[in-house]
C-alpha cells in the first residue's frame, strides 16, 4: 500500500482555471466561456485564485445545491485554506468577530435569527406600498428632467438605496458618503489600505449612530441591534459590521439588478413586452426570478473549506482544501435550466443561485426581491418608449465589483 | 402527505412563505418558519413541493404517511 495519498477512486488530475475569469468580449450577460466548458466537462476543478494557490470549483448547479447544505463545508474564514476573494478579505479575516458571513451552524443559526427579523416575509411586505411610491416618484423627477438621462444615478442607485436607509435608518443625505466607502470595499481592485480604511470610515459613521440609538432609538433595523446591544444579546462590534454588511449589500447588489435588468430587457424587445403589458404580479414575480437566474451579478464565487473528504463529481475534495462555487455558470447550467442562454421570462428560474445557496444565502432577498418586483413592473408601463440613449457597445460595465453592474446607462424615451 | 420542518436548521429565510403561504408562516420574534398546516389539500402539493425544494437549509420535507 505505497498509494495511500491518492483518494479512492479519485479521477485524473483536475485541470486549473484562472479565476475569476474575464467575461467574453461582445458577451458581457455571460459567464465566461471557459467557466461553461467546466460545467459539461469537468464539473469539479480547480480555480487558481489571487494569491496563487488551487481550490477546488464547483460549477454545476446539482453539485452547488448538494455542497451548499453539506455540514462537512465550513464558511469559516479562519480556517487555514479559506480561499480568500481578495488580499484586502484575507488580512481583515483573523480580527472579525463573529459573524454569519463567517461562522456555521449553531452559532450561525443563533446570529442569522437575530439579524434576520426586518427581512421576514411580512415586514417586507408592508414595506410595498413605501417602495412603490419611493419609486414614482424617482420616476416623475426622471420625465421632469432633461433627456437623456443617467438610469443608475435616478432611478438604480436611489430605489434600493432610499429602501434600505430608511430600513436601518441611516440618514439618505450621507448616501454619498456611504457609497464611496462601500464600492471600495467590495472591489477587487482596492488595496488592502484602502479597503482598512473604508472600513474604518464605516464603522465609525455606524458606530455613533448606533450609540445615539442605544439611548434613542426610533423603529428601524439599526436601533433593534441598539436593543439587543444593551440586553447583551449582540456585543457593539458585531453591530457595526452586520450594520455595515447591510447597508453595503442592501444598495449596490439591487442597483447593479436594476441597471443590467433595464439594459437586458431593452435588448430583448418581446421580453421586456412581457413585463410591459402584464396586469399580473405573478408574470412580474416570474419575470424577474429569469432575470436573476440570467445576470446572476456575484460573480467572484462564494467560498468554503471542506472539514472532511467529500466525494462529488468524480472526485474527492481533501478535508481542509478550499472550495469556490460559481454562481452563474450553475445558473446557466442546462440540466437545470435549459437553453440558458435564452432569456425568457415564462420560464421557471425560482431555484437560481443568484442569491446563493444554503443557510448563508442573501439576507436581503425577500427585500431586493420586492424592490426589483416594484420596478420591473413599474418603469416600462410609466415610460413604455424608454429606450438606450448610446450604442449598447458603449455601455460602462463595472466588472471589478464582488458583483458586477453597470457605472452608468444613458436612456431616453 | 405530510409537512415535516427540522426547526433547528431554519434560518428563517422565509422562502417558503413567499412560496406557500397557507402552508407556512414566520414566528414573529425571530422569523423561523411555522407549519399552519402540517397536512395541506392535494391542490397546494405543488407549492409546498417548490417550498422545499427552494429551501435554503434543506429544513423541509413533505412526506408520505
Amino acid at each position: 500500500m505505497t498509494d495511500t495519498a491518492t483518494p479512492r477512486g479519485a479521477a485524473s488530475t483536475p485541470s486549473v482555471t484562472e479565476y475569476p475569469a474575464a467575461r467574453q468580449e461582445g458577451c458581457p450577460f455571460g459567464p465566461a466561456p471557459q467557466l461553461r466548458r467546466l460545467t459539461e466537462q469537468e464539473p469539479v476543478a480547480k480555480a487558481r485564485i489571487w494569491d496563487g494557490s488551487t481550490p477546488w470549483l464547483v460549477t454545476r448547479h446539482a453539485d452547488q445545491r448538494a455542497l451548499l447544505t453539506d455540514p462537512r463545508l465550513s464558511i469559516d474564514e479562519k480556517l487555514p485554506n479559506y480561499p480568500h476573494m481578495t488580499r484586502g478579505r484575507a488580512e481583515i479575516a483573523p480580527h472579525l468577530p463573529e459573524l454569519i458571513t463567517n461562522t456555521d451552524a449553531p452559532e450561525h443559526t443563533r446570529l442569522r435569527r437575530l439579524v434576520n427579523l426586518p427581512f421576514t416575509v411580512k415586514r417586507v411586505e408592508a414595506l410595498r406600498p413605501t417602495i412603490q411610491r419611493l419609486l414614482d416618484e424617482l420616476i416623475d423627477d426622471l420625465l421632469a428632467g432633461p433627456k437623456p438621462a443617467d438610469l443608475v444615478t435616478t432611478i438604480g442607485l436611489p430605489v434600493p438605496t432610499l429602501v434600505i436607509t430608511a430600513l436601518l435608518g441611516v440618514p439618505y443625505a450621507d448616501h454619498e458618503f456611504f457609497h464611496r466607502h462601500s464600492t471600495v470595499g467590495v472591489s477587487h481592485t482596492s488595496t488592502p489600505e484602502e479597503v482598512r480604511a473604508s472600513n474604518t470610515a464605516l464603522s465609525g459613521y455606524l458606530g455613533e449612530l448606533l450609540d445615539k440609538k442605544r439611548t434613542d432609538p426610533s423603529d428601524d433595523v439599526l436601533s433593534e441591534m441598539a436593543g439587543h446591544v444593551n440586553e447583551g444579546r449582540m456585543t457593539r462590534e458585531e453591530a457595526v459590521i452586520m450594520g455595515s454588511a447591510i447597508l453595503i449589500a442592501g444598495h449596490e447588489t439591487s442597483a447593479n439588478m436594476i441597471s443590467l435588468g433595464t439594459l437586458l430587457l431593452l435588448r430583448n424587445p418581446e421580453q421586456l413586452e412581457v413585463v410591459r403589458t402584464t396586469e399580473d404580479p405573478k408574470v412580474v414575480a416570474g419575470a424577474v426570478e429569469e432575470l436573476l437566474r440570467y445576470l446572476t451579478i456575484v460573480h467572484t464565487g462564494i467560498r468554503r473549506v471542506a472539514l472532511e473528504d467529500i466525494e462529488v463529481g468524480g472526485q474527492v475534495i481533501p478535508a481542509g482544501d478550499g472550495v469556490i462555487f460559481d454562481l452563474a455558470t450553475a445558473d446557466w447550467d442546462a440540466e437545470a435550466f435549459p437553453e440558458p442562454d435564452t432569456l425568457d421570462l415564462s420560464r421557471p428560474a425560482r431555484k437560481h443561485h443568484a442569491f446563493g445557496y444554503g443557510a448563508h444565502q442573501c439576507l436581503g432577498q425577500t427585500l431586493a426581491r420586492v424592490e426589483l418586483q416594484a420596478v420591473f413592473g413599474t418603469l416600462f408601463r410609466r415610460i413604455p418608449t424608454l429606450s438606450l440613449a448610446v450604442p449598447f457597445e458603449e455601455v460602462d460595465f463595472a466588472f471589478e465589483g464582488v458583483a458586477y453592474g453597470l457605472r452608468s446607462l444613458p436612456v431616453t424615451w | 402527505m405530510r409537512v415535516e420542518l427540522d426547526e433547528p436548521k431554519c434560518v428563517a429565510s422565509g422562502q417558503c412563505v413567499v412560496e406557500a403561504p397557507d402552508v407556512f408562516d414566520q414566528r414573529d420574534e425571530d422569523g423561523v418558519a411555522v407549519v399552519l398546516d402540517p397536512h395541506p389539500p392535494e391542490e397546494l402539493y405543488d407549492q409546498v413541493n417548490e417550498a422545499v425544494a427552494i429551501c435554503p437549509a434543506a429544513a423541509l420535507r413533505l412526506v408520505r404517511e
